[in-house]
């Protein structure tokens, strides 16, 4: 019974591996449970159908279709939505006893919300794949170039995956998964919605209006819909860069400290 | 490399910044190559004592060595040397019984091929190979508690922690974790049990401690504790409460404690058995005073705390971690 088990692998080698055994193990988790992969992949396309065929015909958008305004702005919102699982895997970990579990194991101390994260990056990842080809199909056309496009998806999965690090602390401090989920509500709702993801905001109320034109969801929007649609973007590009490493740079030392006392 | 597997002394851990304190100055010893148990009701601080030992938790107060590294200022060194299955079995419900252990493995930076085979050799081991590739969801409650076991086991550390193992477990799985346990220590394992069942304490621990309110209120062995104990409760129940005080001055002094009397029932802890019973009997039916019930039955947690502290170990709420709500999440779990 002290058979030890020693391995060549360097630390660090090790650290990146254990972000992947816990990516792939929540990545699973994704696949098994029809609740997670329905909340995840299906509801997106039911946003885009109801905005394209319902709310759609009676937004007017300047100078484009409305099909064209959605696309971009529901793959923003569709990936921030990601970070909500990240705090709602968090709380479930933390309920069932796994993290305490992983504590007491000689891994990476990172790993448990490093594979959450990079998890649900590839969440967001497939659901860009899945959002863009059901777009296109309902008439998204977008003219602004392969590579633009391409840009526009890098930029958002880093600012949902700024923000995922930023949600963790929610997951780390809910007492359980629903409590963690009514908690994101809150923040996501006004972030999401108050924004020019869905609707220009030249019709709402002026105060709402400053709101809405700067917070860096719509920041992030403006920028992903001008590159995929080759229309100029100004600086929101950088802007919403900006935001993104402000988050995790502000945000992720608060949830790692969170982590260390969670358990 | 030291005798003992786990030297903790005088560890304090308070809550809530101080104004719960959780451990009161605990000092254990714990020798290799056999199971010691941390015996104490709800809330009495043994979960709160594993997960110190097991770097989950910073003491407050005092040191903890875990074979012969310091808890505090190398925890990896210690996480290599334990195992430590939890009060709620820690298994990852999507995952298989082999991904679980498979997961475990790598997450104990054991390489792929060798925790592949690990996980399938403990999964042998725990009956649980017909079930490897089954979603442990579907699992029973004691094929969860196997392979919660199995998971701790995985980079076959030579101390293992168990908190609580057999809560919630039917006898059958009961009886199979505890030779699976006992097992292990034959083969060198030292295993630091925690439990709130005496019975199980007297079956598998060579050495105990008991704990209330955070502080250890007794040690020794079984034997010894149980000789400090008396070795039957007897319990004499009457048709009323004015009963139950009448006959106590005929019949307290056929123990040599202080008998517990509640409602209709008085509860006396004796040594002579079948005699004593005897003995009250025969006392009793030279009164008026009508018996309704008699019983022999070997002592509970509950007698060792009422002998020790004379008062009951009655499950105190909260088993506390307040900084995150841990035990209310526990309760829903």
């Amino acid at each position: 019974m002290t058979t030890t088990y020693t391995s060549t692998k360097s630390s660090l080698r090790w650290a990146i591996s254990d972000v992947f055994t816990l990516a792939r193990r929540n990545l699973i988790a994704l696949f098994r449970t029809p609740t997670l992969l329905v909340f995840a992949m299906i509801q997106p396309v039911m946003f885009v159908l109801l905005f394209r065929y319902v709310f759609g015909g009676a937004i007017p958008v300047p100078g484009q279709s409305y099909v064209n305004y959605l696309i971009p702005g529901i793959l923003v919102q569709t990936t921030i939505f990601g970070a909500v699982s990240t705090a709602i895997g968090l709380a479930e970990d933390l309920q069932r006893g796994l993290i305490e579990r992983f504590k007491a194991l000689p891994m990476a101390r990172m790993a448990v919300l490093g594979g959450r994260t990079v998890a649900d990056l590839c969440r967001n990842l497939m659901i860009l794949v899945i959002i863009s080809s059901v777009g296109l199909l309902v008439g998204f056309r977008p003219h602004g170039g392969l590579l633009h496009y391409l840009v526009a998806c890098v930029l958002m999965l880093t600012f949902a995956y700024c923000l995922s690090w930023g949600f963790a602390f929610i997951g780390l401090a809910a007492p359980n998964s629903e409590a963690a989920q009514a908690m994101t509500f809150p923040l996501i709702f006004p972030i999401t919605f108050a924004s020019n993801i869905f609707v220009p905001v030249s019709s709402m109320p002026s105060w709402l209006r400053v709101f809405a034109n700067n917070q860096p969801v719509s920041q992030t929007a403006r920028a992903v819909r001008g590159l995929m649609l080759g229309t100029p973007i100004g600086n929101s590009g950088w802007v919403a860069l900006a935001w993104a490493i402000g988050v995790i740079l502000i945000l992720a030392p608060l949830s790692v400290s969170k982590y260390r006392q969670a358990a | 490399m030291s005798d003992y597997a786990v030297e903790a002394t005088n560890i304090v851990r308070e809550f809530n910044n101080g104004k719960f304190r959780a451990l009161d100055g605990v000092t254990l010893r714990v020798p290799r190559g056999q199971v010691f148990g941390l015996l104490g009701p709800n809330g009495s601080g043994k979960t709160t004592m594993v997960r110190i030992l097991s770097t989950i938790l910073k003491p407050t107060e005092g040191t903890a060595i875990v074979n012969g590294y310091d808890v505090a200022k190398d925890p990896e060194a210690v996480r290599k040397s334990i195992g430590l299955a939890g009060q709620f079995a820690a298994v990852d419900e999507n995952l298989t019984g082999f991904e679980n252990l498979r997961m475990v493995g790598l997450l104990n930076h054991i390489d792929k091929p060798v925790a592949v085979q690990r996980a399938n050799e403990l999964l042998a081991q725990f009956g649980l190979t017909d079930a490897a590739h089954r979603q442990s969801k579907t699992y029973s409650g004691g094929m969860r508690r196997r392979l919660d076991l199995a998971a701790a086991l995985v980079a076959s550390p030579g101390i293992l922690f168990l908190d609580e193992p057999t809560t919630g477990l039917d006898p059958q799985s009961r009886q199979d974790l505890w030779t699976i346990i006992e097992t292990l220590v034959e083969g060198g394992t030292t295993v630091l049990l925690t439990t709130q069942y005496l019975e199980e304490a007297d079956r598998l621990c060579k050495q105990l401690v008991v704990l209330d309110h955070g502080k250890i209120i007794a040690q020794g062995t079984s034997a010894e504790l149980k000789q400090q104990l008396g070795a039957t409760v007897l319990s004499l129940n009457f048709a009323s409460t004015q009963d139950a005080q009448a006959s106590l001055s005929v019949i307290a002094d056929i123990s040599k404690k202080p008998a517990n009397i509640e409602g209709t029932t008085i509860e006396l802890t004796v040594e002579g058995g079948p005699a004593d019973a005897a003995e009250a009997l025969r006392r009793l039916d030279a009164t008026p005073i009508k018996l309704a019930g008699l019983t022999l039955r070997e002592p509970s947690l509950d007698d060792v705390f009422i002998s020790l502290t004379g008062h009951r170990a009655e499950a105190v709420t909260t088993e506390p971690a307040p900084e995150t709500g841990r035990s209310k999440r526990k309760a829903q779990a």
